[in-house]
């Protein structure tokens, strides 16, 4: 076999790398190995030196990097990297499943007709070619899949995999590349950044979501009470957001964020599976629901039947007579 | 103004969890009887995305259009009844396609016979195979921009203007048409089929393709190895007091004993 090259579309804060670009290097590096391949990382937006360095350590051989931020633009995205996969005869290409990856991952695929699964959990080579585990029925189940053309383009699920544990002795180099601008198509009239905490409950530790089953978005203020006292952030399930009680940045489940906290509080959210495929990473799920049917209480270790209300404050009390 | 707008015929996403069986043999999900085969919920909402600006611009023309088996004459008719104008069956296996390369080449190539439109419309992903591959192949295999994840769509001088969902807020994108966007969740409930458009639905114009007369050579990109239920091991322990306060107290002592808290 000949050595794999494995590309990574790694997102990154002017600072560090996001968490979910770690497991894509991760990811690479298990592809890469067996043939004594190369894994590239490729980073257009803001980085530092640091960013290549983490990157590095995390299991990256090589950082393209955009000299100067490029804005996002999946036209002009989509040429800068399909010019790299091309240039650097890539046979995968690994993108987050984020709002970036998911928009630009199947416009490589049909650019450079190559084959792709989305949503992945895990993928692997047989035979030389990729076989990718992805999540689908809105959660209910996994396929596996052969990709048989050349590149194979794969987007990871955000919490699927581990980082490797930086290696600050690996080294690796950093190639600076030019964006291909002529290629825009869309004008940017505006960018919200709408909320902090969204971002933040793809690494909490503890998170707590609410659902339908709180009857209103005033439920969600006793929520904010008991999060601020556990160093916990508030998501939402599909339903709260689409009723407007909540923004969509805080949607945890297959279209939002996927959660991997050590506890999750999960009030008044029935278990839909479409949510349970973003917080099914989470170590132990505590359910609060006042139907005792509810699916939530299959994927729970402990579960509550009862009305949030009554049980919120009388939590926040006990929380506060163990913490004085 | 001509609006196509993409739909997929799927088995009810919504079943509860546990009525959901997939046979390992044929790797295939096992149909419940009883439980309807329905319309995409986000092709659904990007059919109320078109309706939308049906209303503001009237003159629009909203076609609506899938790949799949006879029975998916269900879903086009769904989409008439909300207030679509037109509809084609492009005749295909059952739920159209799993190959997202096959479906779009099949897709694009019907849509070519429909030129010239404005603006496309589709779900963010159809909601069995979850995998939002479609959408964007087609429009590159039409060489046309598109916009993934719309919350609202409007059309103005030639232009869509695009409110995009991201992980952390919204981007205002504007492309020129033709154009292809696709429309998420977040673009809230799409109305009811109501009565006046159902009653006028039967004479709407509805046309049915061979695949054969659509399609030129769709070559397969993948495999399906396996399909499955991952088994959940979890063992639920339903904690209760006689009061709420006795609850909450058994809670807590519970998660800190775990050093959760």
């Amino acid at each position: 076999m000949s050595a794999l090259r494995v590309l990574v579309l790694a997102e990154s804060s002017a600072t560090e790398a996001t968490p979910i670009s770690l497991e894509q290097v991760a990811l690479a590096r298990k592809l890469a190995e067996p043939s004594g391949g190369q894994v590239s990382a490729i980073v257009l937006g803001p980085r530092s030196s640091d960013v290549d360095r983490q990157l590095i350590s995390g299991g990256a051989d090589k950082v393209y990097a955009a000299e100067e931020s490029i804005s996002y633009d999946p036209d002009v995205w989509v040429a800068t990297i399909s010019h790299l996969v091309s240039e650097t005869s890539a046979g995968v290409v690994i993108f987050g499943h984020t709002s970036s990856g998911s928009d630009l991952a199947p416009r490589l695929a049909f650019r450079l007709s190559g084959s792709i699964a989305t949503n992945c959990e895990n993928a692997a080579i047989e035979n030389g070619m990729i076989v990718a585990t992805r999540v689908c029925y809105g959660g209910k189940a996994r396929s596996v899949l052969r990709l048989s053309r050349n590149p194979a383009i794969i987007t990871l699920r955000p919490g699927s995999l581990t980082p490797l544990a930086p290696d600050t002795s690996r080294v690796g180099e950093t190639k600076s590349i030019s964006a291909n601008t002529e290629k825009a198509r869309s004008k940017l009239l505006e960018r919200k950044q709408e909320d902090v905490r969204g971002l933040r409950l793809e690494t909490a530790k503890v998170v707590i979501g609410g659902g339908r089953g709180l009857g209103g978005p005033e439920g969600f203020k006793l929520l904010e009470q008991l999060a601020s006292k556990l160093g916990a952030v508030v998501g939402a399930s599909r339903v709260a957001c689409d009723l407007g009680w909540c923004p969509p940045s805080m949607q945890i489940g297959l279209t939002g964020k996927t959660i991997t906290p050590d506890l999750y509080i999960a009030v008044g959210i029935s278990g839909a599976s479409q949510h349970m495929a973003g917080c099914a990473g989470a170590k132990t799920i505590v359910a609060i629901n006042s139907d005792a049917k509810a699916p939530i209480f299959a994927d729970a270790s402990i579960g509550i039947v009862g009305d949030y209300k009554e049980l919120l404050p009388k939590i926040l009390d006990e929380i506060q007579r163990l913490n004085s | 103004m001509k609006i196509l707008v993409c739909v997929k015929q799927i088995q009810d996403p919504e079943i509860a969890p546990g009525l959901f069986k997939v046979d390992e043999a044929s790797n295939s999900v096992v149909a419940v009887p009883g439980i309807a085969q329905v319309i995409s919920p986000y092709d659904e909402q990007a059919i109320e995305a078109a309706l939308r600006i049906k209303e503001k611009t009237p003159e629009a023309k909203v076609v609506v259009i899938t790949l799949g088996a006879a029975s998916a004459r269900d879903v086009l008719k769904h989409g008439l009844s909300m207030g679509a104008d037109e509809a084609v069956l492009v005749e295909g296996p059952k739920n159209g396609s799993a190959d997202g390369f096959v479906t779009a080449s099949v897709l694009s190539e019907a849509i070519k016979k429909l030129a010239p439109f404005d603006l496309i419309l589709t779900g963010r992903q159809s909601a069995d195979l979850d995998a939002g591959v479609v959408a964007c192949g087609l429009a590159e295999l039409l060489g046309i921009p598109s916009v993934n994840f719309a919350k609202s769509v409007d059309v103005s001088d030639g232009n869509v203007v695009v409110d995009r969902v991201l992980d952390n807020g919204f981007e205002k994108i504007q492309v020129q048409l033709p154009a292809l966007v696709t429309v998420s969740n977040e673009m809230g409930p799409a109305r009811k089929p109501n009565l006046r458009e159902t009653m006028k639905a039967s004479r709407k114009p509805m046309q049915s393709w061979p695949q054969n007369d659509v399609n030129k050579d769709a070559g397969a990109s993948q495999e399906l190895i396996r399909l499955y239920v991952p088994i959940k091991e979890k063992h639920c322990e339903i904690i209760g007091g006689t009061s709420a306060g006795e609850t909450a107290q058994m809670l807590v002592r519970k998660l800190r004993d775990g050093r959760l808290i």
